[in-house]
């Protein structure tokens, strides 16, 4: 058989494309279907294997979401409670920013750098640096407090701040990836609009309402997407910073993942975990439709 | 051109397919041939795990070199590079894939969870007599029989005890030669050490309630026994220290904080780093604590006492890493074998005379651990007394028991619920766990 020069150009593009295929199937697909199989079963951990429970597992969540005090309940209603406080904020915040960044020349690269770097720092080396800020009367920000007199605040001590204190953990260090993007978003609005607009006398609140903030909705809906679904996934920051990785004070930051984690690797109740795990993966199946659905409407001038 | 790509994405594909099949593969005929590769008469090799403790991988290296020279046809690999909050993560994820260790270490208090999820196998009974367990080991490791069968044995155990600042204790116009004997001693005194700054700033802490670190064991092991309760039922099934007792034992832990206000758990990086750091006169701790301070403050001038008594009793809570054999252990005859010889070893006198040289834990065997030297020790002699009044926990899940603890304890001082209603609430916590455990035997 001879192949065209186009041919063989495919031929190795699939190759090396079916490389990260590999990968995917063998490391992300496989253990997710696996997870689906797991939680219809008693799972043993050390035996890789268990009888078949049918819907158990999940009616045995369902039952713990009645008792007082559930922590399953907790680690559902914060998980809501770390999108709800987290994406808004992510996104008005790295669009100020990424508004602000647009107008200046000089150092913007430089900013953009201090603003990206902690999306690539580990969680692990985040969650310890804002440990020793929030410390009660020692860290940076008690001291700053009580500097200006303000009363010192407990932060992730107590049950109240605890959530908001990590979630603005979350923001500062997702804000980074988020002003990027917006930042390109910007760009690729062309400037003969805005040129136009001013002649026909619009403010810059007009401007931006009118122009701006439409031209990027799909940046939005995809930054909402993907914020929605880090948020509904956090784990690293909550168990580093929370007193034996367990989500307190008193459950209240305890992450549907935690949970998982914490059934799953210390009480050995793998079924239970994996549970857990399809019923995350449905609400952010369902959360993401939705997001889709409605908030991406495109906008062509 | 389109059609023509189709044959060729087609083949690609299956090429992938072909990898993907192949990729679990090499594997098993590995598995399966690995009895064949192992003559009876040769050397076996077994796997050993435990997690990363510098004093602990020491003195099991000495053991291994010990038994390998003792048993030249038995090779012993020492896994000790977990560190210890994974190393329940490790191992679940180790066995599946069958490379865990044949002899693992273990806490006493994970055994349930481990037995229910089939790990550990039971020790056989002509290796390890039940009679020879009870006459030679300490009575805490009684807890090592579940539901009469015996599954791991200790090289050593632990008590807590009363570890004391004795330079805060004169700085306070103490007597640091005295300290304190009972409970209400140690709350006058703990009163006495505390300092505070002009703005009420903690300078010095008398003494932190922390059931985070080590006094949840305090509470149920020791000062509901002294208030005259006990923690739970004789057959373990049932939590009974939601009683009058229970309520004056939680009360007492409290009020360091309510009433008291001797310590904050927040400050100094929590309790135990609050004392290794110097900041705290009084600190109940076991006494692996002591490798902490020698490695982290060597310089400080401390004392170590036997824990304070109430109405006449002395109570501590003992408990101890274990070591059992594992279902890969089982798996295979000679290996077992080897495993039970090396258990055999390990658990014996001559180790945990060893053992407390190097880590400072004390011997599991009585034998080891009636030494008259080891009680008359400065630092050691009082968790060796408590190993006579020792009691340990039956576990069904320690990190959920414990967590029920220090919610309740955290819903009083964090939210200002009732002493006794939070209280409720931990026993019912607990209660749940412990049903939990035993409905499913």
């Amino acid at each position: 058989m001879r192949l065209t020069l186009h041919q063989r150009q495919i031929i190795w593009a699939y190759t090396f494309m079916s490389v990260a295929l590999v990968f995917f199937v063998v490391i992300r697909w496989y253990p997710t279907l696996l997870a689906f199989n797991v939680s219809f079963r008693d799972w043993n951990v050390f035996e890789g294997s268990g009888p078949w429970v049918g819907f158990e597992n999940y009616q045995e969540i369902w039952e713990d979401t009645g008792k007082p005090r559930s922590s399953v309940t907790a680690a559902f209603s914060n998980t809501v409670r770390y999108v709800l406080f987290g994406v808004p904020s992510e996104l008005i915040l790295a669009l100020s920013i990424a508004l602000l960044l647009a107008q200046i020349r000089r150092f913007s690269a430089v900013f953009r750098v201090a603003f990206f770097a902690p999306y690539v720092t580990s969680a692990v080396a985040v969650a310890f640096v804002w440990n020793w800020l929030y410390q009660p009367e020692t860290g940076l920000l008690n001291q700053a407090l009580d500097l200006v007199g303000l009363p010192s605040q407990p932060f992730t001590k107590s049950p109240e701040q605890a959530l908001p204190s990590i979630t603005a953990v979350a923001v500062w260090q997702n804000i980074g990836f988020a002003v990027i993007i917006f930042l390109a978003g910007l760009q690729q609005i062309p400037g003969l609009y805005y040129e136009a607009a001013r002649i026909d006398g619009a403010n810059s609140w007009q401007l931006f309402w009118r122009i701006t903030l439409p031209l990027l909705n799909p940046i939005i809906v995809y930054l909402s997407v993907l914020g929605t679904i880090s948020y509904l996934r956090l784990f690293a920051l909550v168990q580093n910073m929370t007193p034996q990785g367990r989500g307190g004070p008193l459950k209240s930051t305890t992450t549907v993942v935690l949970e998982v984690y914490r059934e799953g690797f210390s009480s050995y109740k793998m079924g239970y975990a994996g549970a857990l795990t399809v019923l995350l993966f449905l609400l952010i199946l369902l959360i993401t439709i939705i997001q889709l659905r409605f908030i991406s409407r495109r906008v062509e001038y | 051109m389109k059609r023509s790509n189709l044959p060729i994405l087609l083949s690609v594909l299956l090429v992938s397919a072909l990898l993907l099949a192949a990729c679990p593969a090499p594997a098993a005929p590995a598995q399966q041939a690995a009895p064949e590769a192992e003559p009876a008469e040769e050397a076996i090799e077994i796997e050993y795990w435990q997690y990363n403790f510098g004093a602990r991988v020491d003195a099991m290296n000495q053991l291994i070199a010990n038994f390998e020279e003792a048993n030249p046809n038995i090779k012993v690999i020492h896994n000790a590079d977990i560190p210890y909050a994974e190393f329940r993560d490790k191992i679940a994820a180790s066995v599946p894939a069958g490379v865990g260790p044949d002899v693992a270490t273990l806490f006493y208090g994970w055994q349930s969870v481990w037995i229910d999820a089939g790990y550990l196998v039971p020790l056989p009974e002509d290796a390890f007599p039940p009679a020879m367990v009870g006459e030679k080991f300490s009575p805490m490791v009684q807890a090592s029989f579940v539901e009469g069968t015996l599954y791991t044995l200790p090289t050593a155990v632990r008590a807590l005890a009363l570890f004391y600042n004795k330079d805060l204790m004169t700085e306070a116009g103490l007597d640091p030669e005295s300290p304190p004997a009972t409970l209400d001693e140690l709350a006058d005194q703990a009163v006495a050490c505390t300092q505070r700054d002009d703005e009420g700033n903690l300078l010095v802490e008398g003494f932190v309630a922390d059931p985070d670190a080590q006094d949840h064991h305090w509470f149920r092991e020791v000062l509901v026994r002294q208030f005259g309760g006990v923690p739970y039922s004789d057959d373990n099934s049932e939590v009974l220290y939601n009683d009058e007792a229970g309520l004056q034992a939680w009360n007492y832990l409290l009020a360091f904080h309510t009433e008291l206000a001797t310590g904050d758990r927040d400050l100094f990086d929590g309790s135990t780093n609050a004392f290794v750091g110097g900041n705290v006169c009084f600190h109940v701790d076991g006494s692996f604590r002591l490798g902490t301070i020698a490695k982290d403050n060597p310089e400080m001038n401390f004392g170590v006492a036997e824990l304070p008594a109430h109405n006449g009793i002395k109570s501590t809570f003992g408990s101890y890493w274990t070591h059992g054999l594992t279902k890969k252990a089982a798996a295979d005859q000679a290996r077992f074998d080897a495993s039970v010889k090396f258990l055999q070893y390990i658990t014996s006198a001559e180790a945990g005379a060893i053992w407390v040289d190097i880590v400072g834990e004390l011997p599991a065997q009585l034998e080891a651990g009636s030494n008259p030297e080891l009680l008359a020790d400065e630092k050691l002699g009082a968790f060796a007394a408590g190993l006579g009044y020792a009691y340990s926990t039956f576990f069904a899940n320690e990190s959920d028991q414990k967590q029920a603890i220090v919610d309740s304890f955290d819903m009083v001082i964090l939210t200002d619920e009732d002493p006794a209603t939070a209280l409720q609430i931990a026993a019912e916590a607990d209660q749940e766990v412990l049903d939990d455990f035993w409905s499913s035997r």
